[in-house]
Formats: structure tokens, C-alpha cells, sequence
């Protein structure tokens, strides 16, 4: 009763961070519960797993094979469901990344487990699981139960919900299983993996950035940010919509599937304020957001808010720094 | 090559403040605009790139009320060949009986391919793609940005955080959830919306698809909704746009940008 299953994902040989973030909150879960912690970490070779990875389970399950030098949906789904058939966990972790979107609901079909995804936060209701997560954006938040969580539950956790505990000093048992048995073939198979980041601006490096959501409304408009940032000494840079429209190339992309970035400054027009972009932004040192939706979630991030018509704002800053 | 394209009507909520509802666990929506969600839209234009370039037929699916036909006729609009929707029958659903009805509906039709969006805008979920795909056998992907078809199999691109994405094959017949930009939705017009109320758009229950309650019960319960904590935001700055803009500039230079 009470034990935590923890799928921990890697990319080009290296631990993902979100995986620590999950396993640091399913510590603390797990102590609460009374239960067991497994790490399950499906690689060819596991050598990437920091020394100290270990006493943050109490059993790491290590399945290492050839087809887990990448994401092999088929292998890996297998694997794992058979683990969670064998120890019928409480509550089985991972992430809400492009692979946790893939792995979570069809794991939740092949087990019949109860899924939640995208979970901002997780609470103990006695043994009973909750979570918290998002609607619409992040405009509004919901509090989901399991209606029959007996046989446990699973969970997909937004990156960047909870912080990496420093130690975790769990004992750490290692079970190695080379080359997982009866695999079945892969409906899916890697090719290789292409950086669409690289272009002529590098957003990350600016100390100022002007940066641009749908709000902008058309890209005959956006050459009016351009004076502006050039006015101020700042680049452009922009949220998904925007790339995805052709308005501007995909190097000027913030958030998760974009670039995360440090400007001191960071001015956020007609941005709504989705955590796949503001989880970008997490290192920027002041954030000022200006949108026409005074409800708009990025002034719950930003440290300065401004309710206005982004031109308006525009036309007003440009006027002032002629002056 | 057959496709089925599933589509959601979501509620636009931009500028709008939400309003809970008597229940505690949903919102008002009297008064709201509805529209296609924004990642159906990509799903239903690269279905009908994919019709186009290589032949084959396009099935628009949703599952709602007559109000959500609206969506249907957008995606016939578009150039769907038929659409179904899978009425509710005044039951609340969630993603894995979505999932189930979908399976139900579709079943023995020719199908090489289905597409759904990433996610739906209202609930952020983020499911009943991938559920539907193991409820029907189908291979799969997720978070899918580009498609090259091939001899029995797509080449296609999936998207991965911090701008790298993987290029992948996946055996037909599959499913893959579309992320957005990966095509550039084409337009419809109001005429061209009405010109589509031609094609056959028709309409099931969910309750004639042979599922029994226990398919139907739902695995998960929203206890309730709230709205986000107002403490702990932004300092917000008020005036007209030229003091609004003295603020910021004053700002900047305090925090070492030289403007
Ligand atoms: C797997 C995945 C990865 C993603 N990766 C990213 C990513 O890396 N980066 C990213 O940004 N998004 C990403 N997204 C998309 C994200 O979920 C949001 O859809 C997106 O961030 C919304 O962009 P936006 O704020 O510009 O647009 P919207 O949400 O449409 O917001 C536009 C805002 O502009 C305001 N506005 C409109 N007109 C004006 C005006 N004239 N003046 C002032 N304000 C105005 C509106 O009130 C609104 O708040 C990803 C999504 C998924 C599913
Ligand atoms: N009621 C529905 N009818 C048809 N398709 C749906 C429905 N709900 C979700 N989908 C599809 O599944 C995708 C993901 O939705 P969700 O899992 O709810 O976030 C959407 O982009 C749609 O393509």
C-alpha cells in the first residue's frame, strides 16, 4: 500500500530535469503514505544517472536495452505496464512532456488506472490522491478526485510544479534487468533528433527583451514592435502563436518548446501568459506584462501589470522616449 | 487514404471573466463565443493537405450537442467529405469516454489514419487522442509538427521541448495529435460554411454505440473549480498610456536596462 512508481525520462544521455522535480515530490508523498519509491528508468545504458540518484528511491528498476537509446513508445510502454501489474502501485508518476503525453493516457487504457494530467500540484486526502490542475489556460483551477482510485492512479506532472529536494536519502535498492525479454516489434521507430532553435537573433543572450503574443493581432503590425525594441535597444522575441503563424521565425520562440530566457528586463505584449511560455521566462529578472485582459494569468507572474491596448501602450512608450 | 479527424467546440474565454457556476465545478457559460479549438483547426487542414496531395476520404468526428454541429460544418467548410456527431445525450463525459464513443462510432470503417489536436483548449487535457489510439490498436504520436507520408508507414516529426524536435516513423494505420503550426489553417467563409450544409453530417447517440455503464461511468470527478488566488501578482501600474509608459520606462532604467 501507499508505494510510488516514478518513470524517469532521459534525452542524448542526460537526466531530465523534470524527472528529479516529480521524484523530489513523490518523496515527500510517498513518506507521508508509508510507501515504497521506485524509479524506473528504461536506457541502453544507464551510466548518465548521477551518483547520487539512487538514495532518492527505495528501488530503482533499471531495464537497459538497445531500444531505450531513444523514446521506443512500444518497448517502453510494455515495460512499464508489466511493472505496474506486478507491484499495483498507489500512484504512478511522470511527466507531462511530449513523451508523458504519449505514454500517460495509453498506459491508463492498457491498465485501466485512472489518469490525471498536467498536474500542477498533488495532495493527500488520508491515502486518498488529488490533484490540482488548470482550465483554460491557467484562468481557472480545478480540484479532480479519482472515482475509484483501488487499484491506483496515474499522474502526469507539469514541469517546473515542484523544486528538486537536495537529497532524499532513501536506500536504493538496484534491480538491473538487461535486455528486457519478449519485446514486442515497434510500431514506431527514431530517426534522429533536429535542433530547429539556431537563426540569425539569439534571444537568450538579450538584456531586454519586447516580446509579442497573438495580441499583436497581424503581422503588418508587428514592424511597430520592431521600432519600439530597436527605440529601447531590446530584440523581439514572441509566444508560440506568433511562430506558428509565420509572423516571425521560430528562434524567436519562448517557452517550453521555444527558449527559455534572462533578459533583465522582459516585456510581455498581448501574451496571455500559458505556462508552456511563461515556464521560459522563469529566469528573467522583471517581467512587466501589458494585455487588454486585466484577468489574462501572466499578471499572476509578471511583477509589473499594465491593462492596456498593447499599441496604445506602444505608441505611448515610442512618444516618450522621442521626447 | 481514409482519415478521421476529431474536432471540439470550446468556449473563447479571452477577455472574459469566468464566472463559477451554482455546482462549484464548472463555470457559466451563457454568453460565451464558441469556436473550433485552435488545435483541431491544424488537425482538420492537415487532413486535407494529406486528401489532396495523395487521394482518400475525410471524416469529421465530434462528440457534443447540436450546438457543437457548428464545428462539423466548419470542418466540412474546410473540405471534410462527411462529419459525425456523436450526440451526449445529456451525459457528462470525460476524455476516456470521449475516447470510447469515437472508437465505437468508427469502428469497421476503412481508415488509414486519425487525427485529433494536441489538446482542447477548455480543459487542457491533453487524452483522448493517444485513448482513442490504444482503444483501437492504432500506432501512435503525440505532439506531431510536420508529416511526410511513405509506403505503408508516415515519417513524422514530433515536437520535443527547447526547440528540438525528433523525427520518427510510425506504421499506418495510426493516430497522431497535431500540434499547432504545423500548417496554416485555410479560411472559410461564411457562404463557404453554408455551401457545406450539403454534405452528410450524421448523427448517433452515444447511447446506440453498444457501450455499456460501466464504459460510460467517469474515472475522474472535478470536486471544484476556483478562480486564481488574486494575491501575489504583478504590482499594477494605472494612469493613461503616457504615464502608463513614464512607469515602465522608469522601471527599465531602475533595472539596469539603458533606455
Ligand atoms: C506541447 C505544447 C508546447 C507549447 N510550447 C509553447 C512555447 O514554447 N511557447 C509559447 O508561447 N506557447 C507554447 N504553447 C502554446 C501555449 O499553450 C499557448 O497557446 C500560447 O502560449 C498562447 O500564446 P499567446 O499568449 O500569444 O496567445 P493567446 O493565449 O491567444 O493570448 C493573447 C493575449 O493577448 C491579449 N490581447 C489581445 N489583443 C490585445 C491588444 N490589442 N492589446 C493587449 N493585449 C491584447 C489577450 O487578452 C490575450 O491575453 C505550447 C502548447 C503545447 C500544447
Ligand atoms: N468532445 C470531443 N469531440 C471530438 N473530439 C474531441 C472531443 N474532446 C476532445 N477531442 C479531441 O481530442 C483532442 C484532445 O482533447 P483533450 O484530451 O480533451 O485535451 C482535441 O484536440 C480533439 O481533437
Amino acid at each position: 500500500m501507499g508505494d510510488i512508481l516514478v518513470f524517469v525520462e532521459h534525452r542524448s544521455v542526460s537526466l531530465r530535469e523534470v524527472s528529479l522535480q516529480i521524484i523530489s515530490k513523490a518523496d515527500e508523498l510517498a513518506t507521508k503514505l508509508a510507501g515504497r519509491l521506485t524509479a524506473v528508468v528504461l536506457a541502453a545504458k544507464a551510466d548518465f544517472l548521477p551518483s547520487d540518484f539512487s538514495s532518492r528511491a527505495d528501488r530503482l528498476i533499471v531495464v537497459e536495452d538497445e531500444r531505450f537509446s531513444d523514446f521506443d513508445f512500444t518497448a517502453a510502454a510494455e515495460v512499464i505496464s508489466k511493472i505496474i501489474k506486478e507491484q499495483s502501485p498507489h500512484l504512478v508518476m511522470m511527466g507531462h512532456t511530449p513523451w508523458g503525453m504519449d505514454l500517460g493516457p495509453a498506459l491508463s487504457v492498457r491498465t485501466g488506472l485512472p489518469l490525471s494530467t498536467d498536474c500542477v500540484d498533488i495532495t493527500l486526502d488520508g491515502t486518498r490522491v488529488k490533484t490540482v490542475r488548470q482550465l483554460y489556460g491557467g484562468k481557472l483551477f480545478a480540484r479532480v478526485s479519482f472515482r475509484d482510485d483501488s487499484k491506483g492512479c496515474i499522474i502526469t506532472v507539469r514541469p517546473g510544479s515542484f523544486p528538486v529536494a537536495a537529497s532524499c536519502g532513501r536506500k536504493g535498492e538496484l534491480v538491473r534487468i538487461e535486455n528486457a525479454a519478449n519485446l514486442p516489434a515497434s510500431s514506431s521507430r527514431f530517426i534522429e533528433y533536429l535542433d530547429t532553435g539556431a537563426g540569425e537573433i539569439d534571444i537568450t543572450q538579450a538584456e531586454l527583451l519586447v516580446s509579442i503574443g497573438r495580441g499583436v493581432g497581424e503581422k503588418e503590425r508587428i514592424e511597430e514592435i520592431r521600432e519600439l525594441a530597436g527605440l529601447l535597444g531590446g530584440v523581439v522575441s514572441c509566444s508560440r502563436p506568433v511562430v506558428d503563424r509565420g509572423w516571425l521565425p521560430k528562434y524567436h520562440q519562448v517557452g517550453t518548446s521555444g527558449k527559455s530566457v534572462k533578459p533583465k528586463v522582459y516585456l510581455a505584449l498581448g501574451i496571455s501568459g500559458a505556462f508552456q511560455h511563461v515556464a521560459g521566462i522563469a529566469g528573467a529578472g522583471t517581467v512587466i506584462a501589458v494585455n487588454k485582459d486585466k484577468k489574462a494569468p501572466i499578471f499572476r507572474v509578471a511583477d509589473y501589470g499594465v491593462v492596456e491596448d498593447l499599441f496604445a501602450f506602444s505608441d505611448a512608450l515610442k512618444e516618450e522616449l522621442g521626447k | 487514404m481514409d482519415i478521421i479527424v476529431c474536432v471540439k467546440r470550446v468556449p473563447f474565454t479571452q477577455e472574459v471573466d469566468l464566472e463559477i457556476d451554482k455546482s462549484g465545478k464548472s463555470i457559466v457559460t451563457d454568453g460565451l463565443a464558441y469556436v473550433i479549438n485552435d488545435w483541431d483547426g491544424y488537425a482538420v487542414e492537415e487532413a486535407i493537405l494529406l486528401k489532396e496531395r495523395i487521394g482518400g476520404n475525410v471524416i469529421a468526428v465530434t462528440v457534443g450537442s447540436e450546438d457543437d454541429e457548428e464545428v462539423l460544418r466548419r470542418a466540412l467548410a474546410m473540405g471534410a467529405d462527411r462529419a459525425i456527431r456523436i450526440d451526449t445525450c445529456g451525459r457528462s463525459l470525460d476524455g476516456l469516454v470521449v475516447a470510447k464513443a469515437v472508437a465505437a462510432a468508427i469502428k469497421g470503417f476503412p481508415l488509414d489514419l486519425v487525427l485529433t489536436g494536441v489538446q482542447a483548449d477548455d480543459d487542457n487535457q491533453a487524452v483522448v487522442g493517444i485513448m482513442l489510439a490504444e482503444i483501437m490498436g492504432l500506432s501512435h504520436a503525440a505532439v506531431v509538427r510536420g508529416i511526410e507520408p511513405e509506403e505503408g508507414s508516415l515519417k513524422v516529426r514530433v515536437e520535443l521541448e527547447g526547440g528540438i524536435d525528433e523525427i520518427r516513423q510510425v506504421k499506418l494505420p495510426a493516430l497522431l495529435t497535431i500540434q499547432s503550426g504545423i500548417n496554416e489553417p485555410r479560411y472559410v467563409s461564411v457562404m463557404g460554411i453554408r455551401k457545406a450544409a450539403k454534405k452528410e453530417l450524421k448523427v448517433i447517440g452515444i447511447d446506440e454505440l453498444g457501450l455499456s455503464e460501466a464504459d460510460l461511468a467517469l474515472a475522474t470527478e472535478i470536486e471544484e473549480v476556483y478562480l486564481p488566488p488574486e494575491t501575489g501578482g504583478a504590482e499594477m501600474l494605472s494612469g493613461d498610456p503616457s504615464k502608463l509608459a513614464r512607469a515602465v520606462i522608469e522601471i527599465m532604467r531602475r533595472k539596469g536596462v539603458a533606455v
